[in-house]
C-alpha cells in the first residue's frame, strides 16, 4: 500500500522523491513534507486561548496573522517540556481548503533531506493518533512522517 | 451587445443598469403593493412609470430583447392604469415573471452577453395574449392606441401644471410638453407668470412659471399622462375633465410626486455600488481637508533644524491633530460604508407572497425598522440567514388557515422582521405568531438521531438550542422550503462568523422569535483594554457602563455561592474572568481588583480585572480563519507591542458564567 493511499492529502504527489523538513520530540525524529511548511520561528510565549484543548497551547501574531500554536508532545501524550534555546516553532499550511496556518512546538530541528516514496513505509495496524501518517525507513534511522490536518483539533460542530 | 461602445456609451449604459434595477425593484414592489391594498392607483403610476422607463432607455440602447418584454408589460399595465383591467393574482404573478425576466435581460447586458428575449418567448406571448383578452369594459380592442382612441368620450381636459424650479437643468423643456399634447386635440395654453421676479435677481435657469391648458378631443386621461410622464416628478400636475366624472381619480395624478424610495434590490445582484448621500460625502471631504492642513502643520517641521522644546512641543501638537484626523476620518468612511437594512428587507416582501401562496397559507408580512444602517459586508451576510429564518417561519411556524382558526387565530399569519441597534450591535428578529417550537418533538427527534441521551434531562432553552445542531430539522416531510436540517445550524454558523450570535425564543402555541445580535461592524472596534494576570483582552467600549474598585464591604454571595455586588442601589453579578476564561492567574482576592461593569443581554454583570490600561481602537482579526469559533471571544486583535489580546464577547461571557453559577462552579 502506498502511502497516498493512506493519507492522500499528507505529501505532494507529483515527484518520486520529496523533501521533508525533520525535527527532534523526545528524542525521535519527525517529518513533514517541506512544501507545507511555511516558516521556522524561535519560541515565544503564545497567548492561551480560553477553554482551548490542552495541546492548543495559544495564538501568535505572525505578521498580523492570527496563529494558532499546538504543541507535538501534548499531542503525542509526551511529557511535558520547559522550552528552551532550541525550543523552535515550525510554521506549517495544512492542507485544508482554504489552508490553516498552525504552528507546532518541537524540541529542535534537526535536517532537511530527499527521500524516495519507497522509503515511506505504511504505518503498521496499531492504533495511533492519525498524527502519524507514514514511517520513512533509512539504513541510519526512522522517521516519522506527520500530516498537518491532524495536528489542529477538527474544528467544533456548530453548537 | 455587439457593437463596441465609446467610454460615454459605456457610461450611460452603467447609468442605464443602475436605474434599470431600481426601476425594477420599484415594479416589483409596487406590483406587490398592488395585490395588498385596496386602492392601487399611486401604486399604479409608479409601476406603469418604471417599465415605461426602462423600455424607452433599452430602445435607446438597442437591446431589443428587453424592450419588447418591457413593451408587453406596458401595455398591460397600461390598460391596468386605465383602470380597463383588474390586476388579478393570475395577472400579477405573470407581471412578476415579466420582472424576473427583465432582470435576467439586464444581468445578461451587464455580462456584455446578447440580451435574447427567446426565452422569454412564451411569457411575452402570454403578455400579448392577456393584453389581447377583452377588457372589462365594452370595447374590443386590439392595441393600446386604438384602446384609447375608442373609449375616450369627446370631451375637455384641464389641466394645471407647475412645473419644479430645477425643471430646466434636467433638460426638460415645457414647450416640447405643450407640442406633443397639441398634438392629441386642440390645446389652449395660458401662462402664469406671476411668480417671475424683478429682472436683478431672476436666475435665468429656473423656471418661474405655471401653466394652465385646456385640450379638447378624444383622449383619455391616460394619454395626457404619457406626455407628462418624463417630468411627472419635477412638478405638480393636476388633471380634470370637465366632460366626464367617470375618471374621478384625483389622486393618479397628484400621487406622481410620490417616489416609492424603497432602494430594494434583489439581493441575489451583488451590490457593486452604494448610494451615498451628499451630506455623508462633504463631511468626508471635510476631514481631508483637515488632514491636509495638518499634514502641511508637519511638513513645516521637515527641515534639518535642531529639535528643540518649541519644535517638539508642536511635533506634539501635529501628532495629537493627526491622531484625531485619522479617526475622524475612519469614522466618516465607516458611514459611508452603512446602508440601510431595507435593502435586504425588500426581498422579502415577493419571497414571503411567493412561499405562502405555494404552501397555501395566508401570511402577512411587517418590516419595522427598515432605516437601520448596518455596515455593507455585515448586511450582505446577513442576507441568507434571514432567508432561511423566514422560510423557516413560513414553512414551520405559521400554520394553515384551518389550524389557525381552529386554534382560535386570525386566519392569516403575520411574521415580522424588526431591526435595531441595541449598544454596538444591530439585533435582527424574525417573529412568527405560529405554533411554536415543540419541546417534544424537538426531544424526541434529538434522541432519535442521538443528539441526546435518552435519559437526558434538559431545561427548555437547552432543548430549543438543539434546533441549531447539525443535520437537526423536524419537519416531518422534506419540501423544497426547507426541512432538510442544514438551515439553522448553518444560520448559526454564519453569525458566529459575523462575531455575532442567534438566540430563539417560543411560546408553544403563540410563536417563535428568532434573534440576530451582529457587531455593527466588522473592521474595528472601540476598546477597552484589561490586564489580567499576564495577558490583555479587550472589553468592547460601547458595552461598559463603568469600572469601579471593588469595596469589599459591598460583595456578597446570592444563595450563598454566587458573588454579587452592590452597585448603589442595585445587585450585579460578579464574573470572575479568569475562571469563566480559564486563565491561570496568581492572585485571586476580589478585594483588591477592579469590575468592569458591563451590560450583557440587557443585565449589568461585573467583570473582575486586574488592570484597567488604554482605552483603543482594535482591529479586529478573526479567531477562525486558522482556528475555531471561542466562545465568550468574538476575535483577536494585535497590539501596539505585536502581542495579541482576545476581544471578548460580552454577551456569550454573560451566559458562560451564568451556566457556570447554575453548576455552582463560581466558588470564589
Amino acid at each position: 500500500m502506498s502511502l497516498a493511499a493512506v493519507a492522500p492529502s499528507a505529501v505532494s504527489h507529483a515527484a518520486s522523491t520529496l523533501q521533508i523538513l525533520t525535527f527532534v520530540v523526545n528524542g525521535d525524529e519527525y517529518g513533514v513534507d517541506i512544501l507545507s511548511v511555511q516558516e521556522i520561528r524561535g519560541w515565544a510565549q503564545p497567548m492561551p486561548i480560553p477553554n482551548a484543548p490542552p495541546s492548543v497551547r495559544g495564538v501568535i501574531n505572525i505578521r498580523g496573522e492570527i496563529v494558532p500554536i499546538v504543541d507535538l508532545r501534548s499531542i503525542l501524550g509526551l511529557p511535558e517540556r520547559r522550552p528552551d534555546e532550541t525550543t523552535v516553532v515550525v510554521v506549517l499550511r495544512d492542507h485544508n481548503t482554504p489552508p490553516r496556518v498552525l504552528g507546532t512546538i518541537v524540541d529542535a530541528m534537526a535536517d532537511v533531506m530527499d527521500i524516495t516514496r519507497e522509503a515511506i513505509k505504511p504505518l503498521p495496524t496499531f492504533e495511533t493518533t492519525g498524527v502519524t501518517v507514514g514511517v520513512v525507513t533509512l539504513p541510519e534511522k526512522m522517521i516519522s512522517l506527520l500530516n498537518p490536518n491532524a495536528l489542529l483539533p477538527p474544528r467544533k460542530a456548530s453548537v | 451587445m455587439a457593437p463596441s461602445l465609446s467610454e460615454l456609451q459605456q457610461q450611460l449604459l452603467g447609468t442605464f443598469l443602475e436605474e434599470s434595477y431600481e426601476g425594477l425593484d420599484n415594479l416589483e414592489s409596487g406590483l406587490l403593493g398592488l395585490e395588498s391594498s385596496e386602492d392601487g392607483s399611486v401604486a399604479i403610476n409608479d409601476i406603469f412609470r418604471a417599465a415605461h422607463s426602462l423600455k424607452g432607455g433599452a430602445a435607446t440602447f438597442g437591446f431589443a430583447g428587453l424592450t419588447e418584454l418591457a413593451h408587453e408589460m406596458e401595455t398591460v399595465l397600461d390598460d391596468v392604469r386605465a383602470g380597463k383591467r383588474v390586476v388579478t393574482p393570475a395577472l400579477s404573478s405573470l407581471l412578476l415573471q415579466g420582472v424576473d425576466g427583465l432582470r435576467a435581460l439586464l444581468a445578461d447586458v451587464r455580462q456584455g452577453l446578447p440580451a435574447d428575449a427567446t426565452a422569454f418567448a412564451a411569457l411575452i406571448s402570454q403578455l400579448r395574449a392577456v393584453s389581447k383578452q377583452p377588457k372589462h369594459t365594452d370595447a374590443p380592442v386590439t392595441s393600446k392606441s386604438t384602446v384609447a382612441a375608442t373609449r375616450a368620450a369627446p370631451g375637455t381636459w384641464h389641466i394645471k401644471l407647475k412645473a419644479a424650479a430645477s425643471i430646466l437643468s434636467s433638460g426638460n423643456e415645457p414647450l416640447r410638453l405643450f407640442r406633443e399634447l397639441g398634438s392629441l386635440g386642440q390645446l389652449q395654453v395660458s401662462c402664469d407668470a406671476t411668480d417671475v421676479p424683478p429682472l436683478s435677481t431672476l436666475e435665468p435657469e429656473t423656471c418661474y412659471l405655471s401653466w394652465a391648458m385646456t385640450v379638447s378631443g378624444n383622449i383619455t386621461r391616460g394619454q395626457i399622462e404619457d406626455v407628462f410622464a418624463w417630468v411627472a416628478d419635477e412638478c405638480q400636475l393636476d388633471i380634470s375633465s370637465s366632460a366626464t366624472t367617470k375618471e374621478s381619480d384625483p389622486s393618479a395624478a397628484s400621487a406622481a410626486p410620490v417616489r416609492v424610495e424603497s432602494g430594494a434590490r434583489n439581493a441575489e445582484e451583488p451590490l457593486e455600488s452604494i448610494r451615498v448621500s451628499v451630506g455623508k460625502v462633504d463631511q468626508l471631504m471635510n476631514m481631508v481637508g483637515e488632514l491636509v492642513i495638518t499634514q502641511s502643520m508637519l511638513g513645516e517641521l521637515e527641515d534639518d533644524g535642531p529639535i528643540d522644546r518649541a519644535r517638539l512641543a508642536r511635533i506634539r501638537e501635529g501628532l495629537s491633530l493627526l491622531a484625531r484626523n485619522t479617526r475622524s476620518l475612519q469614522d466618516s468612511v465607516m458611514r459611508l460604508r452603512s446602508i440601510p437594512v431595507s435593502i435586504v428587507f425588500a426581498r422579502f416582501p415577493r419571497l414571503v407572497r411567493d412561499t405562502s401562496q405555494s404552501l397555501n397559507k395566508k401570511v402577512d408580512l411587517r418590516l419595522t425598522g427598515q432605516t437601520t444602517e448596518v455596515d455593507k459586508t455585515v448586511l450582505e451576510k446577513l442576507s441568507d440567514p434571514l432567508v432561511h429564518l423566514v422560510r423557516n417561519s413560513l414553512d414551520h411556524g405559521v400554520e394553515g388557515p384551518q389550524e389557525r382558526l381552529a386554534a382560535g387565530k386570525p386566519e392569516s399569519g403575520t411574521i415580522e422582521l424588526r431591526a435595531y441597534h441595541r449598544g454596538g450591535d444591530i439585533v435582527v428578529e424574525v417573529e412568527d405568531d405560529g405554533r411554536g417550537l415543540s419541546r417534544e418533538r424537538i426531544l424526541d427527534k434529538a434522541r432519535r438521531v442521538g443528539l441526546v441521551a435518552d435519559d437526558a434531562d434538559l431545561d427548555d432553552n437547552a432543548v430549543y438550542d438543539l434546533i441549531f445542531a447539525p443535520g437537526f430539522s423536524t419537519a416531518e416531510s422534506v419540501t423544497d422550503l426547507s426541512g432538510r436540517g442544514v438551515g439553522m445550524d448553518v444560520v448559526r454558523k454564519n453569525i458566529r462568523t459575523l462575531g455575532g450570535d442567534v438566540s430563539v425564543t417560543t411560546k408553544p402555541g403563540k410563536g417563535t422569535k428568532v434573534c440576530l445580535r451582529v457587531p455593527l461592524t466588522l473592521a474595528i472596534i472601540d476598546g477597552q483594554l484589561v490586564r489580567l494576570g499576564d495577558y490583555h483582552y479587550v472589553v468592547p467600549l460601547l458595552s461598559i457602563v463603568e469600572s469601579i474598585q471593588v469595596d469589599p464591604k459591598f460583595v456578597m454571595r446570592v444563595d450563598g455561592r454566587i458573588p454579587a455586588y452592590r452597585l448603589r442601589d442595585e445587585v450585579v453579578r460578579m464574573v470572575d474572568l479568569a475562571k469563566v476564561l480559564a486563565i491561570p492567574v496568581a492572585k485571586n482576592e476580589a478585594s483588591d481588583r477592579l469590575m468592569v461593569v458591563v451590560e450583557s443581554d440587557g443585565e449589568k454583570i461585573g467583570l473582575l480585572v486586574d488592570e484597567l490600561l488604554a482605552q483603543q481602537q482594535v482591529v479586529v482579526k478573526s479567531l477562525e480563519t486558522n482556528f475555531d469559533h471561542v466562545d465568550g471571544v468574538s476575535g483577536a486583535t494585535v497590539l501596539g507591542d505585536g502581542g495579541i489580546a482576545f476581544i471578548l464577547d460580552i454577551v456569550v461571557l454573560g451566559r458562560l458564567s451564568r451556566r457556570r453559577s447554575a453548576l455552582g462552579l463560581v466558588a470564589a
